[in-house]
């Protein structure tokens, strides 16, 4: 359903020059879910924009939903769904009126528009509110029409920017067993961006995990999770560099981190495997100052992939 | 194409139509332009030089450009409120064309200047204007090709600029000299002549002498050629570089 190959996007601005995304590869197939997760600023939305041709790509290549992304963009979105990170309605305008003109734009009726419109709303939590000015919608009633607009023409490939931004947990809940009944129901395909681990894990088959404008990891939740899961041992030592290595061989220590006055290494069972590493360390030479053992948070598997805080 | 534009015609339309302070000001206005004009008339008309013709068949026809220029030209402003709100993009991942989604916005924003400009010039007639029908009528579509140039001219600079800040003195410093050039509001007849060669390089004051002959009822007068081919170019030009702006990737 997408493919892309060295799809890249440079900004320029005044004072500089962004890469915003460097050279990805992608593949999605039919009737999958796919998550970008990413820290702010990964490039997960210039990457989406450039599939949904709102955004010219400054190298690369891709297909999208079987048209070329630069001869045919008028095909890709004809078949594309795009729900943008920061929404786009008029304050003015009135729900339905909103629903059945994109639905117009889409080549459907005002009649078939305006019965999928009802339809979604029902299935949103936006019943009753089609004669509802947008301007006096709350935030996550907007934020629910955003969506909405994304699918009154039943597109068979769905971008989503961060769907459930703004939203109260019951509409997350609700949000994700649309998503997962567009898959199941429609046979849509469904490439969606969040940075919350808990929505990719639920929702996606695959996830692509992205820093910096590369693709850093990818796989389905349960690979990244056997990747990134264990527990964190931190150790206090006087000689980081030596330890470092020491510890980089060890055949326990599945990863190794520098951090402040110390090390992070991550392993299997942190409460059986904490102790052969110090005696390692210990044995080296190394001196250890103290040890703390942690159970991942969603920020530790970030700082772990990407050598970077989810919490700036 | 044509249906995007209606779509988006129709959906714009509906809109406006939902603030009444608006339509009531937008219905003043012209009246407003006649009443606090129509004093100082008289006197002005006596004087030498002024334009050939009855006071108001001159007076009339400057206003209604007037009436064009100044309805069509702050369009732009909607268009930056669109972009910041997001509806732009979101429209432009639809498959509709993007000049559709430009021309019915300038088709909303010409229909309601149409609507203006007839109202003015009905109000004028109970002033004491005496215009032929079939000339009140072709100033009136003349005025219509203005407001396409205007208007599309206008959302090209918003979408350029994105910022109102950045709009309004543009605007500004675009609308004066049109305005003094074009022979609205004060005859160029009383011209030095640079400033007249000035005026004659200035589409507009083509545009008002071809209204002002269209409302004498001269039908045969070159000016009325000349105004309506200035209208039309301008119309043209107008909606050619705002299709280019709609079609650009960051807009
Ligand atoms: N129009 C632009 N001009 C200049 N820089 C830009 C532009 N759009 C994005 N960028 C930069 O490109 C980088 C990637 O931005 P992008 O919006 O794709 O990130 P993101 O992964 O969606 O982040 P977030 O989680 O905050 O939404 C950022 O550094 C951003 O500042
Ligand atoms: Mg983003």
């Amino acid at each position: 359903m997408i493919t892309a190959r060295g799809l890249a996007r440079t900004f320029k601005t005044r004072t500089a020059t962004v890469e915003a995304v460097r050279g990805l590869d992608l593949d999605v197939a039919a009737g999958e879910i796919v998550g970008l997760l990413g820290p702010n600023g990964a490039g997960k939305t210039t990457t989406q924009r450039m599939l949904a041709t709102l955004l010219a790509p400054t190298a690369g290549t891709a297909t999208v939903a079987g048209c070329d992304l630069r001869a045919d963009p008028v095909g890709v979105r004809r078949q594309l769904g795009y729900v943008s990170q920061a929404g786009g309605t008029n304050p003015g305008a009135k729900v339905d009126e909103e629903l059945i003109t994109q639905g117009q734009l889409y080549g459907l009726t005002a009649a078939t528009a305006a019965t999928r419109a009802r339809a979604l709303c029902a299935s949103l939590d936006l019943a009753d509110l089609g004669d509802r000015i947008i301007g006096k919608l709350s935030g996550g009633q907007r934020r629910r029409l955003d969506i909405a607009l994304g699918l009154v023409h039943q597109p068979k490939l769905v971008f989503l920017d961060e769907p459930s931004t703004g939203l109260d947990p019951h509409s997350r809940a609700n949000l994700w067993s649309h998503i997962r009944g567009l898959r199941d129901q429609a046979g849509a395909t469904i490439l969606l961006t969040t940075h919350y681990l808990d929505e990719a894990d639920a929702l996606c088959d695959r996830i692509f995990i992205i820093d910096h404008g590369v693709i850093v990891a990818s796989g389905t939740p349960a690979e990244l999770k056997r990747r990134i899961s264990g527990d964190l041992v931190t150790f206090e030592v006087d000689d980081v560099e030596r330890a470092t290595a020491v510890l980089r061989d060890h055949p326990e220590a599945r990863d190794v981190t520098a951090v402040e006055r110390g090390l992070r290494v991550t392993v299997d069972r942190g409460e059986a495997q904490a102790l052969p590493l110090m005696r390692a360390l210990d044995d080296a030479g190394v001196k250890v100052g103290s040890l703390h053992i942690a159970h991942p948070s969603l920020d530790d598997v970030f700082l772990t992939l990407t050598g970077r805080s989810l919490r700036e | 194409m044509l249906r995007d534009a209606m779509i988006i015609f129709r959906y714009q339309l509906r809109l406006l139509l939902r603030e009444p302070v608006w339509i009531i000001i937008t219905m003043i206005q012209p009246l407003l332009y006649l009443a606090l004009f129509a004093p100082l008339l008289e006197p002005i008309a006596k004087t030498q030089g002024f334009p050939p013709g009855d006071a108001w068949q001159v007076f009339v026809p400057g206003l209604l450009i007037q009436l064009g220029i100044f309805g069509s030209m702050f369009v732009g402003f909607g268009i930056i409120a669109e972009v910041r709100w997001g509806t732009i993009e979101r429209m432009r991942v639809t498959p509709a064309s993007r000049l559709g989604l430009l021309l019915g916005r300038v088709l909303r924003d010409t229909l309601v200047l149409l609507l203006q400009a007839a109202l003015l010039t009905v109000i004028a007639v109970a002033f004491g204007l005496r215009v032929p029908l079939a000339g009140a009528l072709v100033a009136v579509a003349i005025v219509g090709l203005l407001g396409v140039a205007l208007s599309s001219l206008s959302y090209a600079a918003g979408l350029w600029l994105k910022s109102e800040d950045a709009l309004a003195p543009l605007l500004n410093m675009v609308s004066v000299p049109v305005l003094l050039l074009s022979g609205i509001l004060l005859p160029m007849e009383f011209a030095p002549p640079w400033l007249r060669h000035l005026a004659s390089a200035n589409p507009f004051s083509h545009v008002v002498d071809g209204s002002r002959a269209a409302f004498r009822g001269d039908y045969g007068a070159s000016s009325l050629t000349i105004g309506l081919c200035a209208a039309a170019g301008l119309a043209v030009v107008g909606l050619l570089i705002a299709k280019r702006t709609f079609e650009r990737e960051s807009a």
